[in-house]
């Protein structure tokens, strides 16, 4: 827990470097697109009060200067598996990205979307010595949440504390100075794979980056898609990726829960491709230009050329198939995405929650007809989302594809709470004659 | 072997030739391999590199700046391209300036006598012809200006190559005796030439004493004044480089204050038109005080009134005569004073 806690606390002092320098990347790695935007901090006082620009939910603090997106490879469920060609794609995108803003970055916020998340909800009490709530008790309370074991090299990559609760007031966000006996805390704890995690660091250690931060997927697509009601009331995000869909639930403005279904819209592709026997390019262009979930009757009349090129498997004939089965083709899939999506939403408790709202967001959103299959299949309202506006963004970067870095964006500008935010207590701390005469040294003097 | 060569024909027959291909159904040529889009290593990092300011700065202004500066030193290295250079320089400079639209023939001076002018013409520091760019109107102006006689010139050189000078004299107002000769002073005090004698310009007033030449002006405004008394003026002394006076003929003398004397010397002048004062026989008015004049009188009127009174008479030397050597000596006396 130590040096995680260090590996943490170092990469948030990366975060404030750049924010002090003004200027950030944040890289989104997916498995169908890895996409950079590079984010300007102008700092408070960009606009005037007689502009009408409130701080509205953080993204008034930057703006975007340069953006890019390229075709990911070597990445599968959202995990990152040829390191070279990774790199490349990475590289090409940090460029672009460079490119158009014309300045260099060396700190990245990156996403990590798919490597087997799994989420632990924590408690912890602590006796309240003083009577009243102070920072170095929030501390010890996170302290004393006591971790399960988290399994072989797992690493934890949100620790939020929830709900603080004294005595038996619950549900305080911020509970310093209030008077009471005991505090305890509820802290959701996000753990992915040690590996994939690892992979990724070491990707944007080799394009000369330095990491400022790493984000869920599912956890940053919330953040863009959800409206603040959807976050203060209790909401389910499904970011339905390339290689993995990421849920999420939020309550309270915090994150209870996320977990990913290892499957995605490639997997669609991949099945049209098998289906109509064409390849895969020509199976994303008929699933991203002809695709959809509901047939109707003028589907069966509709056929869509699928002859191949000339000189690659052209046998001499044109071929043409008819959109009734390509719906035929991806309903089932896609269907099978979605049972898994209701199989994590059980086991989270969705019901339980006061408002149960779904959003469906990411590239696979994009599918005509989702919305009435994922309200028959899931049985909640749903509504397809699309990331918060901010500016300086491009047109072709506000599609629901881009949620995630879009929230990452905002995660970069305003994090929330985590573990790591606060001082470790001094019972913990390696040196704590050292600390502690150095605080009384800074207090003193 | 018919039978053979039968059969080797019919078999040639049975040979169709290859069919002829549609085009597009014949195997494709093949392609470059598709090239990956992403940047490599290098590119990635001399990208980035080119992307940090300093480097930027240093590329796109150090070196340039650097290279031109290698260059031209390595280039003027050697002695005899710098003499090269210079003397290209300077030849190409005359060439210029020796043209004939720069040259300067001749000089004509206005407005000055003919000794001024000869003076100027000696003194004027160029060979004519000479280029223009040779010669410093300003500093040429300056040395003239230096001199005494010359109250200002107007130098410039005219289209056509002369060179004209305009000069104002300065003209002699009033004589300076002093002890170390007789100076010609303008109206305003400054010095113009010296002369020999009073002779030569006995149309000029005169003025005597140290610093009476500072204050030349005070003195013509005080002659200007004394314009009844004019054809007995002799002149007027600085006494004590502090006041003036005004020195008549017959031994004469109004004595002036230091403060206001052209006040005093009204009140003098106004004395003699009503009294007649100046005519009498007053050696001196002393108005160094103004409020409250003095009169000398000479010797023949203090001894008239001596013997008005019936006291004894005086001498030249202010002795008292005695009586009994008679009225020979009072004779002598009024004689002397009437000279």
């Amino acid at each position: 827990m130590r040096d995680l806690y260090e590996a943490q606390r170092a990469m948030r002092q990366m975060r404030r470097q750049a924010m002090a320098r003004g200027v950030m990347a944040v890289l989104d790695i997916g498995t169908s697109k890895v996409t950079c935007i590079i984010l300007q901090f102008d700092g408070p006082g960009q606009f005037r009060e007689t502009d009408g620009v409130g701080p509205m939910a953080g993204q008034s603090s930057f703006r975007v200067i340069g953006q890019f997106t390229t075709q990911s490879r070597g990445v599968r469920y959202g995990e990152i598996e040829t390191m070279a060609d990774v790199e490349r794609c990475v590289r090409h995108a940090v460029q672009g990205a460079q490119k158009q803003a014309g300045v260099r970055v060396d700190h990245v916020i990156a996403t990590i979307s798919g490597a087997r998340p799994a989420s632990y909800g924590l408690a912890g009490e602590i006796p309240l010595r003083s009577g009243k709530v102070t920072e170095e008790d929030v501390a010890a309370v996170l302290a004393a949440c006591d971790a399960p074991d988290f399994g072989k090299n797992r690493e934890v990559l949100h620790a939020q504390p929830v709900n603080f609760a004294v005595d038996s007031r619950s549900g305080l966000s911020d509970p310093r100075d209030i008077v009471g006996n005991t505090l305890s805390v509820d802290m959701h704890v996000l753990t992915i794979d040690g590996f994939a995690a690892s992979n990724l660091v070491h990707c944007i250690r080799r394009c000369d980056l330095e990491l400022a931060g790493v984000g869920s997927a599912a956890y940053a697509a919330g953040r863009a898609a959800l409206v603040e009601d959807e976050q203060e009331l209790g909401a389910a995000c499904i970011d339905m990726g390339g290689g993995v869909t990421g849920v999420s639930l939020f309550l309270k403005k915090h994150m209870l829960f996320a977990d990913a279904v290892r499957m995605g819209g490639d997997l669609v592709t991949r099945d049209i491709s098998q289906g109509l026997r064409v390849p895969l390019p020509v199976a994303e262009w008929l699933k991203t230009r002809h695709g959809g979930l509901e047939a109707t009757g003028r589907d069966d009349r509709e056929m869509i050329d699928v002859t191949g090129e000339p000189g690659e498997d052209w046998d001499g004939e044109r071929r043409f198939v008819s959109r009734a089965d390509l719906i035929g083709i991806m309903r089932p899939r896609v269907e099978e995405i979605l049972d898994g999506v209701r199989e994590i939403l059980e086991a989270a408790g969705f019901d339980q929650m006061p408002s149960r709202q779904v959003v469906l967001t990411g590239g696979a959103s994009q599918i005509p007809g989702l919305d009435t299959l994922a309200m028959r299949i899931l049985g909640y309202n749903v509504r397809i989302g699309r990331p918060l506006r901010i500016q300086g963004l491009a047109q072709q970067h506000t599609a629901s594809c881009h949620a995630a870095t879009v929230g990452l964006a905002l995660h970069a500008a305003n994090p929330q709470d985590e573990w790591w935010d606060f001082e470790m207590p001094a019972e913990r701390a390696g040196v704590v004659g050292l600390r502690r005469a150095y605080r009384w040294f800074r207090n003193n003097w | 072997m018919s039978g053979l060569k039968d059969f080797t024909r019919s078999f040639q027959a049975a040979v169709q030739p290859a069919p002829v291909r549609r085009v597009g159904a014949r195997p494709a040529p093949a392609r470059a391999p598709r090239r990956e889009p992403g940047p490599s290593r290098l590119a990635y990092r001399l990208n980035r590199l080119w992307l940090t300011p300093l480097y930027r700065r240093l590329l796109r202004v150090g070196l340039p700046a650097f290279l031109v500066c290698l260059i031209g030193g390595l280039w003027l290295a050697d002695d005899t391209r710098r003499a090269n250079l210079t003397g290209a320089m300077t030849s190409m400079v005359d060439r210029i300036q020796s043209q004939e639209a720069f040259m300067v023939h001749s000089m004509e001076i206005e407005g000055a006598s003919p000794a001024v002018e000869k003076g100027l013409r000696a003194m004027l520091p160029v060979t004519l012809p000479a280029s223009s760019f040779d010669i410093d109107l300003p500093e040429l102006r300056a040395s003239v200006e230096r001199l005494d006689a010359i109250e200002k010139m107007e130098l410039r050189i005219k289209p056509g190559g002369v060179l004209s000078a305009v000069v104002t004299e300065r003209k002699p107002a009033i004589l300076w005796r002093h002890a170390r000769g007789l100076d010609l002073l303008d109206s305003q005090g400054h010095r113009v030439a010296s002369i020999t004698s009073r002779d030569m310009r006995a149309d000029l007033p005169m003025i005597a004493g140290e610093g009476a030449g500072d204050r030349a002006a005070e003195a013509l405004a005080l002659i200007d004044l004394a314009g009844p008394i004019l054809p007995r003026l002799r002149g007027l002394e600085r006494m004590g480089e502090r006041r003036w006076d005004v020195v008549l003929d017959r031994g004469q003398r109004i004595m002036l204050p230091t403060d206001r004397p052209l006040a005093a010397l009204q009140a003098v002048l106004a004395m003699d038109r009503e009294d007649g004062l100046l005519g009498r026989d007053v050696v001196a008015v002393d108005m160094r005080d103004p409020s409250r004049p003095v009169l000398q009188m000479g010797l023949a009127a203090q001894n008239t009134l001596r013997r008005a009174a019936g006291l004894p008479e005086l001498d030249a030397e202010g002795n008292l005569i005695d009586p009994e050597a008679g009225a020979k000596g009072g004779e002598k006396t009024a004689a002397a004073s009437r000279g």
